[in-house]
């Protein structure tokens, strides 16, 4: 069973759907046993940095996640999930929760995308770069496209780094390490291959589970 | 100039739904069914659609349900992002269509009349989720119109004396996160898009642009997102009526230079 942490700022239904299809068995849940039961945790999000902070640090949420991450158990950050999980965003100047090092910050507009202007969200299907092998991307063709939509990229500490992605310039699509991993695009809406992602963090997750 | 990014041009199939069932008009006149919307959306969604629109046209009160019910369906089938416009008007009306599954919610005619209904939908939401479908007509040059669009609203049936330009513009203020513009002129004719005009507006902005209205040949759709600048082209009745698959609209973009995804 995955757990869909609910912390009010995000896409989980479209995640559940998501795994739902892929017969994943899965909950959205705000409840601490459930997810700390759980043999692997999902977190989703939507919105602004600070809103979000603010709802996980008003429900207890933030120390959850610690309590997750302490636990050794699987976790999957997604999109402000995936921002969220460093030390601070430019994005509302917001405190994040520092599980992993490194900082988020916005698009600067006057970067630019071959000859134009990149436009801001960065919004659509791009391409990985893969910078370091990884149980998340296992089987997937290198040459298939993510859905993004963001405004703000992430900057983890260099070891981190799985993935990137080029808009302007290069930036992770992907950091972590094995069982605490994060992806700036969405999985859940990604097709084929985004959903091939969510079935090798879900086998990852029950080949912990077993040991 | 820095590396280009191999962000791919957008191919979103525009589903105008009524009462439950797939319509296309013809310049919003004459609809006629055309099959169920949440098998046409997986279908496209299987054939490469990178995205998929809804539109519900009716919009009545016993309408809503069953057009809620086909983005439920339509959200548990395909896992690409998609979008929901027709009636939308509140806030309450966007919660209702994102709950139900849907990425975003496409706003038109209660924009013009409350333009903040964009912020309020950004502020709950985020700007993602907020698209901004504008009908925009040409007219005369005048000192309300001085760019020669005009925005209408209704199926194209009220004009508003509104700048198309200056109305993209406060859009982007307001917080929306992406315009569709829809040519009412081009709509339905198969002849392109009004390329002019989503040049124009796509240099008035800098959120991406979606071209819509007058699809009807494959070189189309590579002019709208070249020549036109948009980030993404809206296709209906080319795609509906088994014209071309939207395999065959990817080989042609994809021929001509402009970088597409492949499923």
């Amino acid at each position: 069973m995955l757990a869909i942490l609910d912390y009010k700022a995000g896409n989980q239904t479209s995640v559940l759907r998501a795994l739902r299809a892929l017969d994943v068995p899965a909950e959205i849940t705000a409840d601490p046993s459930a997810l700390l039961a759980a043999e692997g945790v999902i977190f989703p999000g939507v919105g602004a940095a600070g809103q979000a902070m603010h709802q996980l640090l008003s429900t207890g949420m933030d120390k959850v996640l610690r309590d997750i991450v302490a636990m050794r158990k699987p976790l999957l950050g997604i999109c402000l999930g995936c921002q969220i999980l460093l030390e601070h965003s430019e994005e509302n100047d917001t405190d994040a929760l520092g599980i992993l090092p490194g900082t988020c910050w916005r698009f600067d507009p006057e970067w630019r995308d071959g000859d134009d202007p990149i436009r801001i969200p960065h919004m659509g299907w791009n391409t990985l770069t893969i910078r370091r092998s990884s149980e998340l991307l296992e089987g997937i063709d290198p040459d298939s496209r993510f859905y993004f939509v963001h405004s703000y990229y992430t900057m983890p500490a260099s070891e981190l780094v799985i993935a990137t992605s080029c808009y302007g310039r290069e930036f992770t699509a992907v950091y972590g390490r094995p069982g605490l991993w994060a992806v700036q695009f969405h999985p859940e809406k990604s097709g084929r291959p985004g959903l091939r992602l969510l079935t090798n963090f879900y086998r990852f997750c029950r080949e912990g589970a077993r040991v | 100039m820095s590396e280009r990014s191999h962000l791919s041009k957008r191919l979103i199939p525009c589903l105008d739904v009524r009462n439950g069932r797939l319509t296309k008009g013809i310049r919003f006149k004459g609809n006629v069914d055309i099959g169920d919307p949440v098998e046409t959306a997986r279908r496209y969604y299987e054939e490469g659609a990178d995205e998929i629109v809804f539109y519900d046209i009716t919009a009545s009160c016993e309408a809503r349900g069953i057009f809620l019910d086909v983005v439920e369906r339509v959200a548990s089938n395909i896992f690409i992002p998609f979008s929901v416009g027709g009636g939308i008007s509140s806030v309450e009306d966007m919660r209702a269509v994102l709950l139900a599954g849907a990425e975003k919610v496409s706003v038109n005619s209660a924009a013009v009349k409350d333009p903040y209904l964009i912020s309020r939908g950004a502020d709950a939401f985020g700007s993602q989720a907020v698209v901004v479908g504008m009908d925009v007509k040409s007219v005369p040059v005048s000192a309300a119109c001085p760019s020669g669009y005009e925005v209408v609203i209704h199926g194209g049936r009220i004009p508003m004396g509104l700048d198309a330009i200056a109305w993209s513009r406060r859009c982007e203020k307001l917080g929306a996160g992406e315009l569709c513009v829809n040519s009412i002129d081009a709509d339905g004719t198969r002849d392109g898009y009004e390329l002019r005009l989503t040049r124009m507006i796509c240099d008035a902005v800098t959120i991406p642009v979606i071209a819509s209205g007058g699809a009807g040949a494959p070189e189309h759709l590579v002019d709208a997102v070249t020549k036109g600048g948009a980030s993404a082209a809206l296709v209906a009745s080319i795609v509906h009526y088994g014209q071309y698959s939207i395999a065959d609209l990817k080989a042609c973009m994809e021929k001509a230079g402009v970088p597409v995804r492949k499923v």
